[in-house]
C-alpha cells in the first residue's frame, strides 16, 4: 500500500530565521510528501514528542545559530531513549564541514549544508526510509 | 498476516494504557490500510464512545488552530484529557501537504494529557480526511475524554464534520462578507455554537450582530445556538466558550440528541462502509471476464442504455456477492 512519506520539519533552539525551512517543507510538499512543520525555537524534547504523535518517517532538523553540536544530538538521543529506531534523522543549515563527521557519529544520517538542491534531498530521503 | 495481527494487539494493550507511540502508530494504520484499520477498529470498538467529541471548524484564517489551542489549555486546567486532530489540505496536484496547524499549539506538545495529530485530507473533500473518523475512535479509546477535530480551512459547503461531531463550533471573523453570507445554506447551518474571533477587530460586532439576527430567522430550533465574541490570541472570550462547549453537551444528554445524533451518524456510517464494499464486489465482478468491456461498446452504439446494463450485471452479481462476504 502506497503512502505518502511524513516528514517533520523542525527548527530547533534560539534561531528565528526559517526561510530555508519553509523552502524545504514546500519542496517536500511538492514531492507529495506530508510535511509537519512546527515552527521556531522548539526544544529537542518537543520535536521528539511531536515526531513520537505524528509517527513521522523522517526528522530533518534546520538550524543557522551554531548550535547543532548540542541540539543535533540531544533529539537523536532522545529519539533513541524513547524506542524510536524507525526514523531517519537528517539536518540542515550553516554547518561546517568539519563538524560533519560528529554529526553522523551522534545518529545524524545526513547533512545537507547551503546551495544543496532540494532534488537531491528529496532523492535522499526516499533511498533511505527506515521502515516500509 | 498473523503476526501482522498480533503485533496490533500488542500495541492496542499498550495504546489502552496510555502509551503514545502505541496510539500513533495505530492512526497510522487506520490512516494508510484498509484492511488493516477493519482489523484494528474491530478490537477497540468496545472501547470508544466515552469522549466528547467538538468540531471546530470556519473559513482559512480565522483563527482555528490558536483558538484550539486555548480550548485545550482550558480543558486539561480543568484535569480532562485532550487530543487533537487538526486535518489541513492535501495537494491534488502532488499528494504532498504542508500541515502547520502545530505551530499554534508548541507549549501543548509536551503536555502529558495532551495528543496532537496533524492529518492531510488525502483527496477528500468535505473538510476532513476519509480516515478522520477511524483515528478519533483509536483516541477515544485511548481514554482521551475530549477530541477536538479541527477542520481544513472551510469554504461555504463543506459539512462532513457534523458526521462525527457532537458539537460544531464554527469560527468566524470580522470583514469576511455582509449579512446575505450569514443566510446561506452550507456551513452556516451547521454550527451548534458560533464563535466570533478576532473580536478586537474593527466590524467584530456587526458581524456578531449579523450572526445573531440570522439565528433569530429561524423558527423551528430546538436550542438556539449562543454567538460568543472571543480574541484567541489574547485568551479573552475562552473560559465562555469553554462554558458554552460544555452547556451543550448537557443540553445534549439532557434531551436525549446525543444519542440520536450518534445513532445517525452510525447509520451512516454502517451504509458508507456497505457501498464502499458492494462497489468493490461489483468492480471485481464486472472485472472478472472483461462484462463491462462488452457492455461499454453496447451502450455507445446505443443497442442498450445504461441503466438496462446496470440491472443486468447486477442481477448476474448475486452468486459473487455471495461468494465475496
Amino acid at each position: 500500500m502506497k503512502r505518502p512519506i511524513r516528514v517533520l520539519i523542525a527548527k530547533p533552539g534560539l534561531d528565528g530565521h526559517d526561510r530555508g525551512a519553509k523552502v524545504i517543507a514546500r519542496a517536500l510538499r511538492d514531492a507529495g510528501m506530508e510535511v509537519i512543520y512546527t515552527g521556531l525555537r522548539q526544544t529537542p524534547e518537543q520535536i521528539v514528542a511531536a515526531a513520537v504523535q505524528e509517527d513521522v518517517d523522517v526528522v530533518g532538523l534546520s538550524l543557522l545559530s551554531g548550535a547543532h553540536n548540542y541540539l543535533f544530538p540531544k533529539v537523536a538521543d532522545l529519539l533513541k531513549e524513547q524506542g524510536v529506531d524507525d526514523v531517519l534523522i537528517i539536518g540542515g543549515g550553516v554547518i561546517p564541514n568539519e563538524d560533519i563527521q560528529g554529526l553522523k557519529e551522534a545518529g545524524i544520517s545526513e547533512i545537507f549544508t547551503p546551495g544543496t538542491p532540494t532534488a537531491k534531498m528529496i532523492e535522499y530521503i526516499k533511498n533511505n526510509l527506515k521502515r516500509i | 498476516m498473523d503476526g501482522d495481527l498480533m503485533s496490533y494487539s500488542q500495541l492496542i494493550e499498550k495504546m489502552l494504557a496510555g502509551d503514545k507511540r502505541s496510539c500513533a502508530k495505530l492512526i497510522t494504520a487506520v490512516e494508510n490500510d484498509p484492511e488493516k484499520a477493519e482489523k484494528i477498529i474491530r478490537e477497540i470498538h468496545q472501547y470508544t464512545g466515552k469522549a466528547h467529541i467538538i468540531g471546530i471548524t470556519g473559513p482559512p484564517g480565522a483563527g482555528k488552530s490558536t483558538l484550539t489551542d486555548k480550548i485545550v489549555k482550558k480543558l486539561i486546567s480543568q484535569g480532562n484529557k485532550v487530543a487533537v486532530i487538526a486535518v489541513d489540505p492535501t495537494s491534488p496536484y502532488s499528494g504532498g501537504s504542508i500541515l502547520g496547524d502545530r505551530i499554534r499549539m508548541q507549549d501543548l506538545a509536551l503536555n502529558p494529557d495532551v495528543f496532537i495529530r496533524s492529518m492531510g485530507t488525502r483527496g477528500y473533500l468535505g473538510g476532513l480526511s476519509k480516515y478522520t473518523k477511524n483515528a478519533l475512535k483509536i483516541l477515544d479509546a485511548a481514554g482521551y475524554n475530549h477530541i477536538i477535530i479541527e477542520t481544513v480551512g472551510v469554504g461555504q459547503s463543506e459539512v462532513d464534520v457534523v458526521k462525527i461531531a457532537d458539537t460544531i463550533v464554527m469560527v468566524m471573523v470580522p470583514g469576511l462578507g455582509d449579512d446575505i453570507q450569514s443566510i446561506k445554506a452550507g456551513i452556516m447551518e451547521i454550527g451548534d455554537i458560533f464563535v466570533i474571533n478576532k473580536s478586537d477587530l474593527f466590524g467584530a460586532d456587526r458581524t456578531a450582530l449579523e450572526v445573531n439576527m440570522m439565528l433569530d430567522l429561524t423558527m423551528e430550533m430546538d436550542r438556539r445556538p449562543p454567538v460568543v465574541k472571543v480574541t484567541a490570541v489574547k485568551n479573552e472570550g475562552i473560559d465562555d466558550l469553554v462554558n458554552e462547549i460544555k452547556e451543550h453537551l448537557n443540553y445534549l444528554k439532557e434531551s436525549r440528541k446525543l444519542e440520536e445524533r450518534r445513532k445517525a451518524n452510525i447509520k451512516l456510517e454502517v451504509l458508507e462502509l456497505m457501498e464502499e464494499q458492494l462497489r468493490k464486489i461489483a468492480i471485481s465482478h464486472t472485472d472478472s471476464e472483461n462484462k463491462l468491456e462488452d457492455e461499454v461498446i453496447e451502450i455507445l452504439n446505443k443497442n442498450k442504455n445504461a441503466y438496462e446494463v446496470r440491472d443486468k450485471l447486477l442481477k448476474g452479481m448475486g452468486t459473487h456477492l455471495r461468494e465475496s462476504l
